[in-house]
């Protein structure tokens, strides 16, 4: 997933030529999995309603859009069972983003010599790129299989054509007739009020929360994405009128991936509540918070039989340590055309995750196990791997750090919006004691629109344009002097969003 | 802390993003077709055929505007009702039963009596609470002031506004205590005033006349299937006992379904309440209770006045139980 990749591009500072020569690879892989949001015109040409009436702007959630997903893909009007449909009624829904976009970053570069053409050295330089691209092909199914039984499923390609599957659950809602009793299970992605997978975003930074995917440079940690869509068993419960809403997850601490390649017997707990208030004139009020806890593995057993060093074992990870993110949400409406959405995290990973230990399985992100690494576990250019006798450094302790997203966004009307975001996240605690502090910190600022030129129950279609900007600190290329320089990397991009 | 030099930063996105406004403002040119606007609201659209006055709703201490509804009707409502309230919006086609027509003015849930305006509340409550057995969703995450501002929005649509006042609500006096004796006479009154001929002698909506019933815009119609209801059923308006009494004391406006507040007196109203929440035999209710207790017979009711008119002799007898 991207999360995965996005937080290992930070970990790992000391491989800058192989991380930056991946970057773009990933930055398409990131822009293809941001556009799996869901958005479905197969709701609307079910129930006759336009895409505005669940979407303040499609595909971000309005909250009778919220409601309508927490009551299990229902309207409740009793014309929610399948029977009530016309016979050839498919509930699916494909999504695509043909889009024009620059972007601009800082490589390491290699130089050479003006005579012999021999590589003498690199050096830090930005390079810009332009053209025109196509982010992923989403195929969105959902809906009601019966009355308060319904499903997701969304395979999902990335721009190399390759499909996975971003959603598969089925749910129960409205047990014994109770808006507070509903169960899904299978991967899905978690009760986040501001939801990355809705997000109004389309740029390879801009596209995602950083605060759902942030990790400390050189953290070993992969399952404490709570932007990746998870692996697991979900309680919801929410008043009739979707006030009050809370929520319960267990889930594997894989980050998503498929075949149980990760921690042997390693769980997480997302956990959050909300409550809605009226405040007249404003609008409708949210407030809430949410609490992700856990343990993932550190040690993995090792097989060298195949001559390419000591291969970490899929499935085999045990020696468990523990994780958190903690924060709060707020979605405020000043008035019928502004509303500020705001998340706030602190995390906090163990001392061993710090030192990098955790990711010895490397996976393509896509629900599956890559053993990238040839070298002996612990070797040059392996992470680490936590087998028995192993100490961490001296001084070593917990990185912690905060996060901020505030986004804005001002409906001109049904078929035009304005947005904006603003993310921050901020190193409070270093794992290794003399890490300068700010290493690792982000700022990430996004602008754009989303203009519907039209608004029917038939298809979703809308022309966009964003500007994103993203530094991070002291995680670029090194420079002449031989200093790692701030990451610096900006993007444009225009297309077009439709779906049918 | 290393800072971020934002100047030079984002100079260079200036740079690029001038030219691309161009492109932007081509792609928006590209886009407002008018077949595009042909679909869009009256604000960027064609404009209306009628300059409307703008209204205003009350409930309680709240005031609707309409002119701050007008975005919300956009978003929520046009696409059936269509964007001048005529119940033409584009999916009105694919409807069934039909939206309602905010031009003729004519509501099926309100407190008032049958041909007159309903109350503002009346409108206010339709809106939070939707309509069973259509795709009138359950707009219950509005704020109260929306559902205000849209049913000020609605009375744009015709001019029975300004002409006319909303009727009064009608009093539903306090409801007696549920016996077997009022649930017989109500039994006895479904059947003097046929309401077995729409509804169906069981109150499954397979009336003799029932396949014949259409409503004011001659589109099919069909009665109230009292029998599928579990814990959970609503009616069209409501759910409560005080919800039934209503519906057939102000008629359901623009459908076959009469007033009865002519016909019936209040208590004889309540037995017929009575009587007809034993018809929804899925349901658990006061009235089931009391039938059960009764071992699920009605007895005959047992009145001095001439009898009712008969049933047809090869119908089944209403009433659950028998």
């Amino acid at each position: 997933m991207r999360m995965w990749a996005q937080s290992h591009l930070w970990q790992k500072p000391q491989r800058l030529n192989s991380v930056l020569a991946v970057a773009f690879a990933l930055t398409i892989l990131i822009l293809g999995a941001s556009t799996s949001a869901n958005a479905l015109p197969a709701f609307a040409r079910k129930y006759g309603l336009r895409c505005s009436a669940c979407h303040e702007s499609w595909p971000a959630l309005n909250n009778f859009g919220l409601k309508f997903r927490d009551n299990g893909y229902q309207l409740m009007n009793d014309r929610d069972a399948p029977i009530w449909q016309n016979p050839g009624y498919w509930p699916v829904t494909f999504r695509i983003t043909p889009i024009w976009h620059r972007v601009s970053r800082l490589n390491q570069v290699d130089t050479y010599d003006s005579t012999t053409g021999a590589i003498t050295g690199s050096t830090a330089q930005r390079i810009n790129s332009t053209g025109f691209d196509l982010s992923g092909l989403d195929f969105h199914t959902g809906g009601t299989l019966e009355k308060n039984i319904s499903f997701y499923v969304l395979p999902s390609s990335d721009s190399t054509g390759a499909f996975h599957f971003e959603s598969v659950n089925a749910r129960i809602d409205n047990i014994g007739g109770s808006p507070w009793l509903n169960i899904r299970l299978g991967r899905f992605e978690l009760n986040n009020l501001l939801s990355e997978k809705r997000t109004l975003w389309l740029t390879a930074n801009g596209g995602i929360y950083q605060t759902y995917h942030f990790s400390p440079v050189g953290d070993g940690n992969i399952a404490g994405q709570m932007g990746a869509n998870q692996f697991g068993m979900e309680y919801m419960g929410h008043s009739v009128d979707d006030r009050t809403r809370i929520s319960a997850a267990l889930l594997s601490s894989n980050s998503g991936n498929v075949g149980l390649i990760m921690g042997a017997n390693s769980y997480s707990g997302f956990f959050t509540f909300d409550q809605a208030f009226d405040a007249g004139k404003l609008g409708t009020e949210r407030v809430g918070a949410y609490a992700f806890v856990g343990e993932a593995a550190t040690y993995y057993l090792t097989d060298s039989s195949g001559g390419a060093g000591a291969v970490p074992i899929p499935g085999s990870g045990i020696g468990n340590k523990g994780f958190s993110r903690v924060g709060f949400y707020g979605q405020f409406y000043l008035g019928p055309h502004f509303d500020l959405n705001v998340v706030t995290q602190h995390g906090s990973d163990n001392a061993w995750f710090g030192q990098g230990y955790g990711d010895a399985i490397a996976t393509d992100g896509d629900g599956g196990a890559t053993a990238t690494c040839s070298s002996p576990v612990n070797g040059p250019g392996c992470p680490p791997n936590n087998t028995p006798g192993t100490t961490l450094p001296v001084g070593s302790q917990a990185p912690t750090w905060n996060g901020y997203t505030f986004e804005a966004r001002y409906v001109y009307s049904p078929q035009l919006i304005f947005k904006a975001v603003y993310e921050a996240e901020r190193m409070s605690q270093q794992a290794t004691p003399g890490t300068p502090s700010n290493l690792g910190n982000i700022n990430n600022y996004s602008i754009g629109y989303r203009y519907n030129p039209y608004m029917t129950s038939r298809s979703g279609f809308a022309y966009f344009g964003e500007f994103n900007l993203f530094h991070q600190d002291l995680t670029g290329p090194i420079n002449s002097a031989g200093n790692p320089t701030n990451v610096n990397t900006s993007e444009l991009l225009f297309g077009i969003d439709f779906d049918f | 802390m290393n800072s971020l030099k934002p100047m030079r930063f984002i100079s260079a996105g200036l740079f690029t993003a001038i030219p691309c406004t161009a492109i932007l403002g081509l792609f928006l040119a590209i886009g407002s077709t008018p077949r595009a606007f042909a679909q869009e609201a009256p604000d960027v659209g064609p404009k209306p055929p009628v300059v409307v006055k703008p209204r205003e709703s009350h409930i309680g201490n709240i005031t609707g505007h309409s002119a701050d509804g007008k975005s919300d009707y956009r978003r929520y409502c046009a696409g059936c009702h269509g964007d001048y309230g005529d119940s033409n919006g584009e999916n009105a086609i694919w409807l069934d039963p039909k939206p309602r027509d905010f031009t003729i003015a004519t509501f099926k849930c309100r407190s008032t009596l049958t041909g007159t305006l309903p109350t503002d509340e009346d409108l206010f409550n339709t809106i939070g609470r939707g309509l069973t057995n259509s795709n009138m969703p359950v707009w219950n995450t509005f704020t109260k002031q929306q559902k205000a501002d849209l049913v000020a929005y609605i009375k744009i649509f015709s001019p029975r506004w300004e002409h006319e006042k909303a009727g009064t609500p009608i009093t539903i006096p306090a409801e007696p205590a549920v016996t077997i004796d009022s649930i017989s006479h109500g039994k006895a009154l479904f059947t003097k005033l046929e309401c077995w001929k729409c509804h169906g002698t069981h109150g499954e909506g397979d009336g003799p006349s029932a396949s014949t019933l259409t409503d004011s815009k001659d589109n099919p119609i069909r009665p109230y299937n009292f029998a599928l209801g579990k814990n959970d059923s609503r009616f069209k308006c409501g759910s409560t006992n005080q919800d039934i009494y209503k519906i057939f004391m102000t008629g359901v406006d623009g459908t076959p379904m009469p007033s009865f507040a002519d016909v019936i007196q209040p208590n004889d109203a309540w037995d017929l309440v009575h009587f007809l929440r034993t018809l929804q035999v899925n349901r658990h209710s006061k009235e089931n209770e009391v039938l059960s207790a009764a071992h699920g017979v009605i007895p005959p009711y047992v009145d001095k006045t001439p009898a009712p008119a008969a049933a047809p002799a090869d119908s089944k007898s209403p009433g659950g139980g028998q």
